[in-house]
């Protein structure tokens, strides 16, 4: 258990904070688990990517942020959207392409998005909204609102040289911008050290960007450093760039099953028993007494029979009317 | 009523005061793009602009096609009304996907939540002796993607009317200026005036054959029609102004008046504008026809360097008259 922060610096008046860390990645663990449910019983159309494993990277994050602060996501992006505030009815309904999705089903999961808690949206092209992340940043610079916009991407995107324009960009303007590269250690089916050669800091160090690297397993040191980073951005000190290391528990999309020609059971054991974000936490939470492990127990359960509720909502919900299709491709005036 | 002479200004101008006064208008409007500033631009269309406004809302950008759109596309969902100059129409291959797939969907893939009030200004046109990667009119390429709006505006009056009404209007719009008629000069009002996206415009009124003629070929349009009244014909000109959205009904009602029609434009005519207007022609006035409905679009060809060549791959009104006389005829009319 590599927990970073020091004994004794969770008093009381911190409980509530570490609770809160815990509870949001469990809902991202909760949310996922039943997704994948809908996907392998065949009531969720299209396919979809999980998050789990990864909880700690979005809450550690997001965690640091005010809603009014952007994110951008991506294909794997349930987990920065719960992160970041959405609730879980509205989430399984946009899953399951309901009127009640946050984007009243036309997104799906890789392109859901909730203005309201500041998420522009998942982006099913990777990379692809390395600019969008980087324009929010623009904006927040030129309007003067202090606001930090957090650019998630995998390290298969590293790949994309859309990333190398636009931090460029910001770092010639010192925008508010955090890129935080989230290396599950594979782009799809491949390694990555196959796919990026050289240190992968090294890339955004090239254009004077500050770099740093973390335990993307440890919701502390997450945490921690996103609140320096994102106080340094809002004083004008950003960009930055964040190499996250985690591990993604499922395949690269829910259909990927057999998987053992590109990744071992033996790792995604030791990553599960050994490195688990939630599990770790727990642990402790429990040795600082800040709850008991019935108490985590408890908040689980609840968690889990809310996801549950919500699945149940979802899909007793109305899909959006036929007139529906048509709307929306203006925010005009419609025409044909 | 003959009021005091109009004063006439060159298209380049008549854009650069369509953004100045746009700009004085609405602080959250930006311009991006490669050498907008000091220089402004190759073509000096924005001259004088950095000068007024600051660095800080006119900036040069990288080098960087995709990543300056991109940012401009972000930029524009959080709040801002971005103006990108994209120094040749070319260069779209280089942003087709910020533009196609984020700008173009972000709307409708969010269930109307989020939008993207950009402007893309660009250019087109052939015979400035550019060769291949900077003489073509890709204007179909865009408009077959819902979501955006394209305008072409054939005059200085519409290139700055237009482009009021694109930087205020609520969803990406692409603007393609012919290059070779920056220093063309047309009556522009003193006052202020926008004219509507989606609203065609009658040039000539004629009762013997309908052109209908994008951007400069409306000048192609003009000198066949001159001639062809020396003879005694009378052709109408329909100026589409934008093709996205597209004033179906002026143009059909000019064909059913006149019974015969040809549409210029000068993208590639396989796949293109003029076969989009002919079909729906074809579709919804095809038994007020008195011949086929004849096209005329630029060949089929890369834009070759050699003058010898890259005039033959655009429309002329020598062509243009040769085929209106050829419908008259009762001959069909083939293309380019």
């Amino acid at each position: 258990m590599t927990l970073t922060d020091a004994p004794g610096a969770a008093n009381a008046k911190n409980a509530e904070r570490y609770l809160r860390l815990y509870r949001q990645m469990t809902k991202i663990r909760a949310f996922e688990d039943n997704a994948n449910a809908l996907y392998l019983s065949g009531k969720m159309p299209g396919l979809t990517h999980m998050y789990s494993g990864q909880e700690a990277v979005a809450v550690g994050i997001c965690e640091a942020l005010e809603t009014r602060d952007k994110i951008t996501s991506t294909h794997r992006g349930h987990g920065h959207c719960v992160a970041k505030g959405a609730a879980f009815k509205e989430m399984f309904c946009e899953l399951l392409g309901k009127a009640e999705g946050y984007c009243r089903g036309k997104g799906g999961s890789m392109h859901i998005a909730d203005q309201a808690n500041g998420n522009l949206g998942a982006n099913a092209i990777v990379g692809g909204s390395a600019g969008i992340a980087t324009g929010a940043g623009l904006t927040a610079k030129r309007l003067g609102t202090g606001d930090v916009a957090v650019c998630f991407f995998g390290d298969g995107a590293l790949g994309q040289g859309l990333l190398y324009e636009v931090m460029n960009m910001a770092a010639l303007w010192s925008l508010p911008v955090i890129y935080a590269c989230e290396n599950n250690l594979y782009g799809e089916y491949t390694k990555v050290e196959e796919m990026a050669a050289g240190a992968l800091t090294a890339r955004a160090a090239a254009f004077g960007i500050e770099t740093h690297t973390v335990d993307g397993q440890d919701v502390l040191a997450v945490n921690r450093l996103a609140e320096s980073l994102v106080a340094r951005a809002r004083r004008g000190e950003g960009p930055f760039f964040v190499v996250l290391e985690t591990y993604r528990y499922h395949g690269h999309h829910v259909g990927d099953i057999n998987r053992e020609y590109y990744r071992s059971k033996a790792e995604e054991a030791e990553w599960k028993s050994g490195r688990d974000p939630i599990t770790n936490f727990g642990k402790w939470l429990v040795a600082e007494k800040i709850a008991t492990a019935e108490e985590l127990d408890g908040i689980g359960e609840a968690i889990r029979a809310e996801a549950e509720a919500a699945v149940e909502y979802a899909l007793a919900a109305p899909y959006p009317g036929a007139e529906e299709v048509a709307m929306h491709i203006y925010a005009g005036s419609a025409h044909a | 009523m003959r009021g005091p002479p109009m004063r006439e200004l060159t298209l380049s101008k008549a854009v650069n005061e369509a953004i100045a006064e746009e700009m004085r208008r609405d602080p959250s409007i930006i311009l991006m793009g490669e050498d907008v500033a000091e220089a402004g631009t190759p073509f000096k269309v924005l001259s004088g602009l950095v000068e007024e406004f600051g660095p800080e809302r006119i900036l040069d950008t990288p080098i960087s096609e995709p990543g300056f759109t991109g940012i401009a596309v972000g930029a524009a969902m959080t709040g801002m009304r971005p103006i990108v100059d994209l120094m040749f129409g070319d260069f779209l291959f280089l942003v087709m996907d910020q533009l196609c797939n984020q700008a173009a969907k972000t709307h409708y893939m969010s269930g109307g939540k989020l939008s993207v009030p950009m402007v893309l200004r660009t250019n087109m046109g052939a015979t400035r002796r550019s060769a291949a990667q900077h003489s073509q009119s890709l204007h179909a390429l865009v408009a077959h993607i819902p979501g955006l709006k394209v305008a072409m505006p054939s005059s200085a009056y519409e290139a700055k009317g237009l482009l009021k009404s694109a930087i205020r209007d609520a969803d990406p719009v692409v603007i393609f200026e012919d290059k070779l008629m920056y220093q063309d000069k047309a009556p522009v009002p003193e006052e202020e005036y926008l004219l509507p996206l989606g609203k065609a415009e009658i040039l000539r009124e004629g009762r013997d054959i309908s052109f209908v003629a994008t951007s400069s070929m409306r000048q192609v349009a003009e000198a066949a029609a001159a001639r062809l009244a020396e003879d005694g014909v009378s052709a109408e000109i329909i100026d589409p102004r934008t093709i996205v959205p597209l004033d179906e009904e002026t143009i059909l009602a000019s064909v059913r008046k006149t019974g015969r029609v040809i549409v210029i434009d000068e993208g590639h005519q396989s796949f293109g504008v003029t076969a989009e207007i002919a079909a729906r022609i074809a579709e919804k006035a095809f038994y007020h026809l008195d011949a086929p409905v004849g096209r005329m679009g630029a060949m089929d060809v890369p834009i070759p360097f050699s003058p010898a060549l890259e005039d033959l791959t655009v429309p002329t009104p020598e062509r243009l008259v040769e085929r209106a006389m050829a419908s008259l005829r009762g001959e069909p009319v083939h293309g380019a």
